[in-house]
């Protein structure tokens, strides 16, 4: 390194310092968004400059003369060398989605500084490790998939234990998007308005792409996003029309049945129609809003408002219960650290990739990008009065359902708010309510108008921007609740399949048919438990998909431990083996006190006992309103409990299947490695 | 010379957006169909274009995160 350049890294080492010390140490002032932006954007350079290169060269020794699936296996279909940018893009697009928003909106209630600090050190020690180390390893073995690594390298026994696990994934996360989904739209016509709204209005470009102008999707996605601002102003009227306005007012209970019905028919109509238009217009808007928010939060330069920790670090917050140990490191996961990443490095990314030494840059960097997007959540968050904030996302169980009852609960929570002001923000973003709107899209939408207004329109737009925000969050996640249930059908085919074979691949409509039914009936069944969940739901379901989404992660680590203590560079598994651990410690720690903890809001197995024993004393606790409705939150709690031992008993296997392998590499003193063997590139 | 670096910025741009939802450069295909499979039947643009939605959404592992 040049000493000019030395210097320039010593002077970006030093601007971050400082601003993670004003971030951390500033008390009383509010400190500005814009600290925490060049704080992580510092941490990433000199991450992806020093660490990152260090995993590439020393410990993966990525080798840019040897040939990589796109060029040895190269068809122009899914096989194709790709310019290492536009591949940025893609696999960007494909890892960021609702997660890296939503979680660190719910962990803001213990203040901005602790997620922060768990988002910049996880993403840097464990996320973006894990996300190049699998796309690695799936480089070297023909762009296969995490399951069949897993099972190339530690043996068939935990391939499908890892392909069980994110099945079950797969589900969780189906449901809690659909609850966010549902919390955001129930009774709020203008928002139910955009959002159907997007259905004609994909099938009309389903149809344009199909037989008008075949293949011209920049066309159709600019049309359509024509047709998407028409419907965010026209919702408008919708919701002020007396005759309109009740077609679209749902509960949240009507509003989940809707959605189970929905996602059952979407998923099983052509792609074209609904699903593939729909993914493009969401695709577009995510990478636009996201880029929008960057720019508006480094122009805007907001001061934030929460504090850098608040009283409920202690476990007794209103969003969600438990200790900022582990429950943080669960709450925020996309983010950090996502093993749903696992299976996009080991899916489409690997066989694009034109040259090994790109690795770093698409594994590694295209991690930190979203770790940024999840920064920049945590900011939407923390700029909104702190007092706005638990009052939306604090269930009606603690705060009511008025803004008089909310304003004192709130205030009494230590967050001083008048019911004027409540009443203001539901009016200016068009609401007739934002009281308990838990899920963290509608927070994050109001932290966006916010931003959105100062930049253009100011406060009479601001309604606009929050429906727009609404609206571009229900987009992707119906894209994904409609793609996820396609993928979970073949998942659950393809277990099935591994006691009746004829299951799978099979193409026969009663296979497909049954197969989406238990897939929907899966997801849906977590979605009503959440939906009429006192608590709001989120409050048991957040935590589940964390758990099983950090586990999985786990399980990439674990895999790619394996891979290099097969490959004889023990030495250097450091890199894989703490982040692997720390997953596994918090992991464990979180489903035990899910299962065991006394605690009824935190524990599983307390909760149900609470209800069975009140309901032995013949006494009705809320939210039940029948001895039958007692019974069965009783049973959701034992199959909550039953799904946390069941992650519990995944991950644990996998370690011990995982220590198994690495004793079993160190006996034999050569690379026992099932890498394909070298092919120079031309 | 700026022109041509432009459009070679603008057809990136439009490459990666089409890449995001699944469909690589049908020019990449026809290329590679020339050179490799000079023989056999190589689809048209439209055939292509619903190969590739087919494909990503369509089959297994049509994946995209959380």
């Amino acid at each position: 390194m040049s000493i000019a350049a030395r210097l320039g890294w010593i002077v970006l080492a030093l601007i971050g310092a400082l601003a993670l010390g004003i971030v951390a140490i500033e008390r009383g002032e509010s400190v500005n968004a814009v600290w925490i932006v060049i704080a992580a954007v510092s941490v990433y350079l000199i991450a992806y400059r020093f660490y990152g290169r260090y995993i590439a060269r020393t410990v993966a020794s990525l080798d840019p003369a040897r040939a990589t699936p796109a060029v040895r296996l190269a068809d122009g279909l899914d096989f194709v060398p790709t310019n290492r940018n536009v591949l940025f893009g893609h696999h960007f697009a494909a890892i960021a989605g609702a997660g890296p928003l939503v979680g660190p909106v719910l962990a803001a209630q213990m203040g901005y500084l602790p997620g922060m600090l768990w988002i910049l050190a996880g993403v840097v020690l464990a996320g973006a490790v894990q996300d190049f180390m699998v796309l690695f390893i799936s480089m070297r073995r023909d762009a296969r998939s995490l399951g069949e690594l897993i099972r190339m390298e530690m043996g068939p026994i935990p391939g499908t234990i890892a392909l069980f696990g994110a099945f079950m994934i797969m589900v969780i996360i189906l449901a809690v998007l659909a609850l966010i989904v549902v919390r955001a739209l129930a009774g709020s016509p203008w928002g139910l308005f955009t959002v159907a709204a997007t259905i004609p209005l994909a099938v009309l470009m389903g149809g344009y792409t199909r037989w008008i102008r075949p293949g011209r999707i920049g066309e159709v996605s600019v049309l359509g996003l024509v047709g998407l601002i028409l419907a965010i102003v026209y919702g408008r009227n919708v919701a002020e029309s007396a005759v309109l306005a009740p077609l679209f007012t749902y509960t949240p209970t009507q509003l989940c049945w809707i959605l189970i019905a929905y996602g059952a028919v979407a998923s099983v109509l052509p792609v074209w129609l609904l699903l593939a238009p729909r993914d493009y217009l969401s695709t577009f808007l995510k990478i636009g809003a996201i880029a929008a928010l960057a720019i508006g939060i480094v122009v805007v330069a907001p001061p934030l408002r929460m504090p850098a920790l608040t009283q409920f670090v202690d476990g007794s917050g209103p969003v969600w219960s438990g200790s900022l140990f582990p429950f943080l490191f669960i709450t925020i996961a996309c983010g950090a650290v996502s093993g749903f990443h696992a299976l996009i490095s080991s899916g489409t990314t690997p066989k694009l990739i034109a040259n090994e030494g790109d690795a770093l840059f698409i594994g590694y960097g295209a991690m930190l990008m979203e770790s940024f997007v999840a920064i920049m959540a945590l900011v939407g968050a923390s700029i909104i009065d702190p007092g706005i904030y638990f009052a939306m996302n604090s269930p009606a169980a603690v705060v009511g359902t008025d803004p008089a009852s909310a304003a004192a609960a709130v205030s009494a929570m230590g967050f001083p708010v008048t019911p004027g002001l409540i009443a203001q923000t539901a009016r200016d973003v068009g609401e007739e309510t934002i009281i308990s709107r838990a899920g963290g899209a509608p927070t994050l939408a109001v932290g966006m108008a916010h931003i959105f207004s100062q930049l253009i329109g100011g406060k009479a737009m601001m309604a606009f921007w929050y429906h727009f925000a609404i609206l571009f969050e229900a987009l992707f996640i119906l894209t994904a609740v409609d793609a996820g249930t396609r993928s979970g059908r073949y998942m659950l085919q393809d277990l099935i399949g591994l006691a009746v074979p004829s299951f799978r691949n099979s193409t026969s409509l009663a296979h497909s048919l049954i197969g989406t039914a238990l897939c929907v009936g899966a997801w849906g069944f977590f979605l009503y438990q959440g939906v009429t969940d006192p608590l709001g739901g989120v409050n048991t379901l957040w935590p589940l998909f964390g758990i099983s989404n950090q586990m999985l992660a786990a399980v990439a680590l674990t895999l790619a431990t394996v891979v290099l203590f097969r490959m004889k560079r023990e030495r250097l598994a450091w890199v894989t083996m703490v982040p692997a651990a720390w997953l596994i410690i918090c992991t464990t720690a979180a489903s035990l006190l899910k299962l065991l903890s006394s605690d009824p809001r935190v524990g599983f197995l307390a909760h149900a006992s609470r209800f069975r024993e009140a309901a032995a004393r013949s006494e009705v606790l809320a939210p039940a309103k029948s001895m039958v409705e007692m019974r069965s939150i009783v049973t959701n709690d034992w199959i909550d409990a039953g799904l946390c031992a069941l992650f519990l008993a995944v991950v644990l296997s996998i370690v011990v299947y995982g220590i198994r392998s690495c004793l079993a590499a160190r006996r034999i003193d050569r690379p026992t490695v099932s890498e394909l063997p070298m092919v120079a590139a031309e | 010379m700026i022109g041509k670096r432009l459009r070679a910025l603008l057809g990136g741009a439009a490459d990666m957006g089409r890449l995001m939802v699944g469909v690589p450069p049908y020019a990449a295909y026809r290329a590679h169909m020339r050179a490799h499979h000079p023989d056999q039947p190589m689809m048209d643009e439209r055939e292509f274009f619903r190969n590739r939605q087919e494909a990503r959404y369509g089959g297994r592992g049509g994946g995209r995160c959380c």
